[in-house]
């Protein structure tokens, strides 16, 4: 039974003759080009789009018109989620479930000062792995394949190049108009992504 | 115009009003691109290594099968099998353990307190770094693991409901230690892993489709460097750069707690914290020089890791050792001002008449004579003499736990208790063995990881700034140096050929 999944950009034998356009892709040398390619690319009005750069360039959320990440609020609860954790694991285990005596120091809420240390940590803890895996989310990450991989000059995005996609769910995304507005934007390389089915 | 020369950071703000006192040395020299960075860099991983290499794990690797002797002996026979006794409960194992903790320290100094203060200069040392803090943490846990002598009841650490319901004493500042260091070494790794994935990305997209390439795929998790995914990510690095931060100074706090809330004489002093902050980081910053500048050599990273970094990190060595140096003093005035006759005598007996007396002035010349000699620019730009020093202060951080832990307990309240400490040969060999897991631990990073954040080292290059204009390097007579051939060793220009032993490929 073949699977119809190609893992990274390994050439697999399995191949199907149905393919799905993902989107055109550009390529430019510069940072400075692709800036501000993306400008007109935002002022232009597409909205599923995304550069590709080597390195997070500086001011690219401006010029693509994204918001700023909300990630800090989830890092927010999970820091909360964590001191709540501490407070009730040493409170609970300490005063309620089994008051424990050591070197005469009391078990009840005031030694809540020789729990601080447990709080903090967790606190730490629980955003550190929030802040990990919701940004994994956001980013809609781990995938094991994208049509991306697909597009032989691609793989230099992690090198020296930079790329804007112009995806085919774009509502403004045309065949011929799409290809010429990239072109016009300073874009080479232009090529049709395609994703096997 | 003339004067106008090349700042890294605003090349288009260069004008003629700036004075060329004020222009910053560039992070990465001789004007090198983008594609030389991922070549230099990937290089190391992809070629076969240099001798050097070799000739460093092949005994690395014997010295892990003579602490995992070490360890199986301890555990089948019992912790008699150490040195430490009564008063003297507390010998290398625990000395060890601070020692190997707080060379992890300077990892997350760079990786996370010079990332929040924009120390740009970090890029070319921070995943080392952070590597290096991840391993001494390995080489620190073991020992208290070992330590508590019933290895297979080490879980009774854990906050886990067993069949005694009995909870462990959260009142207790080893039980805050457990705490304080797993959280740090899961924290550690997650930063690590994070700041790596971009680069895990360059070296699947260079690697033919084979095993390799989906070993680092898969850890790459599918990275396409796209802006709608570095926009999440950057605020995520930066979070765990802020949380990273207070992290760092609490895990040695807590150790130092361990000290400062007994009642020992030379222990019960609040100067612990920031004293055993310092030091770590002090202790840390030695041992990533002591790594970095061999892996400079034989990697010829000559223009990622410039001098420059060599400078700044010598100079935190010098910072941190003068305070060191002041906790020391203070140590000693504080005893004599606080009144308290056991705790003057406990450090008449470290400095003056104390059978420990040698080992407290290895300590204080290692720490804090020795790193003087960074006041002068010239010491700062041998690499000899940096070595040296960092050997020194290595070995000084370590003696400084000896001397805390060992010395204090072995001369406590009543005389007749009193009783010296040496160690075992098992002891003894079980901390070299260690030496050898954290080099091999290294050198395996060295072997499969990128050495250089190959992400953000091309974020510091001039050409990264979206407002860059080529022709002001044209202006400013800035003259990329020539891309050999592939970066081949016998291409490259003499001033760097000479220690290159590991070429990218054509």
């Amino acid at each position: 039974m073949p699977i119809p999944i190609k893992l990274f950009t390994i050439e697999s034998t399995v191949s199907t003759p149905l393919k799905r356009v993902h989107g055109y892709l550009a390529e430019f040398s510069s940072a400075r080009d692709v800036f501000h390619a993306a400008e007109q690319t935002r002022d232009a009005g597409y909205s599923s789009w995304d550069v590709h750069s080597p390195f997070p360039v500086h001011g690219m959320d401006d010029a693509m018109g994204l918001p700023r990440s909300i990630l800090p609020r989830f890092v927010l609860i999970g820091g909360v989620i964590g001191i709540t954790t501490a407070f009730l694991l040493q409170y609970l285990t300490q005063v309620v479930i089994y008051p424990t005596v050591v070197q005469a120091k009391p078990a009840n809420i005031y030694t809540i000062a020789a729990f601080f240390p447990v709080m903090f940590e967790l606190t730490i803890l629980f955003s550190a792995f929030t802040a990990l895996f919701t940004c994994l989310v956001m980013m809609k990450l781990p995938r094991l394949h994208h049509p991306l991989f697909n597009a032989p000059s691609f793989s230099k995005f992690s090198d020296d190049k930079f790329f804007i996609c112009i995806e085919a769910r774009d509502p403004k995304f045309s065949a011929e108009k799409t290809k010429s507005f990239l072109a016009g934007i300073g874009g080479s390389n232009i090529e049709l992504v395609e994703d096997e089915l | 115009m003339a004067e106008a020369a090349h700042d890294p950071h605003h090349p288009h703000a260069a004008g003629p009003s700036r004075a060329k006192v004020l222009l910053r040395e560039p992070l990465v020299l001789n004007q090198r691109s983008m594609s030389w960075v991922t070549n230099r860099i990937c290089g190391i991983v992809e070629n076969p290594q240099p001798k050097g290499w070799w000739y460093i794990i092949v005994p690395c690797v014997a010295l892990v099968a003579v602490m995992v002797f070490c360890f199986t002996y301890l555990v089948a026979t019992g912790v008699g099998v150490w040195g430490p006794n009564h008063p003297v409960a507390w010998g290398w194992d625990i000395t060890n353990f601070v020692f190997w903790i707080g060379i992890g320290h300077a990892g997350t100094l760079i990786s996370a307190i010079l990332y929040l203060t924009r120390q740009k200069w970090r890029t070319a040392v921070n995943r080392a770094a952070e590597a290096m803090t991840i391993f001494a943490v390995m080489c620190a846990g073991l020992f208290p693991a070992l330590h508590v002598g019933r290895v297979w009841m080490a879980w009774f650490l854990a906050p886990i409901p067993n069949s005694n319901a009995i909870w462990q004493n959260f009142k207790s500042p080893l039980l805050w230690d457990v705490f304080a260091v797993s959280t740090y070494f899961s924290v550690s790794v997650v930063f690590w892993f994070l700041g790596l994935v971009p680069d895990l990305a360059t070296l699947r997209d260079r690697c033919k489709p084979g095993i390799r390439k989906m070993a680092y795929g898969l850890f790459a998790l599918g990275w396409r460097g796209g802006n709608r995914q570095w926009r999440h990510y950057e605020i995520a690095y930066g979070l765990l750069a802020a949380l990273s931060t207070p992290l760092v100074l609490s895990v040695h706090t807590v150790v130092s707690f361990d000290f400062a809330t007994s009642i020992v004489p030379g222990w019960h002093t609040t100067i612990f914290p920031p004293y055993f902050v310092a030091g770590a980081i002090f202790g840390g910053f030695a041992m990533v020089l002591t790594l970095m500048i061999p892996v400079r050599k034989i990697y010829g990273l000559h223009d990622l890791f410039t001098m420059k970094h060599i400078d700044n990190m010598a100079k935190i060595i010098l910072l941190t050792g003068t305070i060191v140096g002041y906790a020391y003093l203070m140590e000693l005035f504080i005893a004599w001002y606080s009144g308290s006759l056991y705790e003057f005598d406990a450090f008449k007996w470290r400095i003056l008449y104390g059978p420990y007396t040698w080992a407290y002035y290895c300590m204080f010349f290692c720490n804090v004579i020795a790193p003087q000699v960074f006041w002068f620019k010239k010491m700062r730009e041998n690499l000899l003499v940096v070595m040296i020093v960092c050997m020194f202060v290595n070995a000084g951080m370590w003696y400084e736990r000896f001397v805390i832990i060992c010395t204090t307990l072995a001369r406590d309240f009543l005389p007749g208790q009193w009783d010296m400490y040496h160690p075992s040969w098992v002891e003894i060999w079980t901390f070299i063995g260690t030496f050898g897991f954290f080099m091999m631990l290294f050198l395996i990073f060295l072997r499969f990881l990128p050495v250089i954040a190959i992400a953000e080292i091309k974020g510091v290059l001039p050409e990264s700034d979206p407002h860059y204009d080529p022709s002001f390097a044209k202006r400013d007579n800035l003259v990329a140096a020539p891309s050999y051939e592939g970066d081949r060793l016998e291409n490259r220009p003499a001033e760097t050929t000479a220690v290159v032993t590991n070429a990218a490929p054509a």
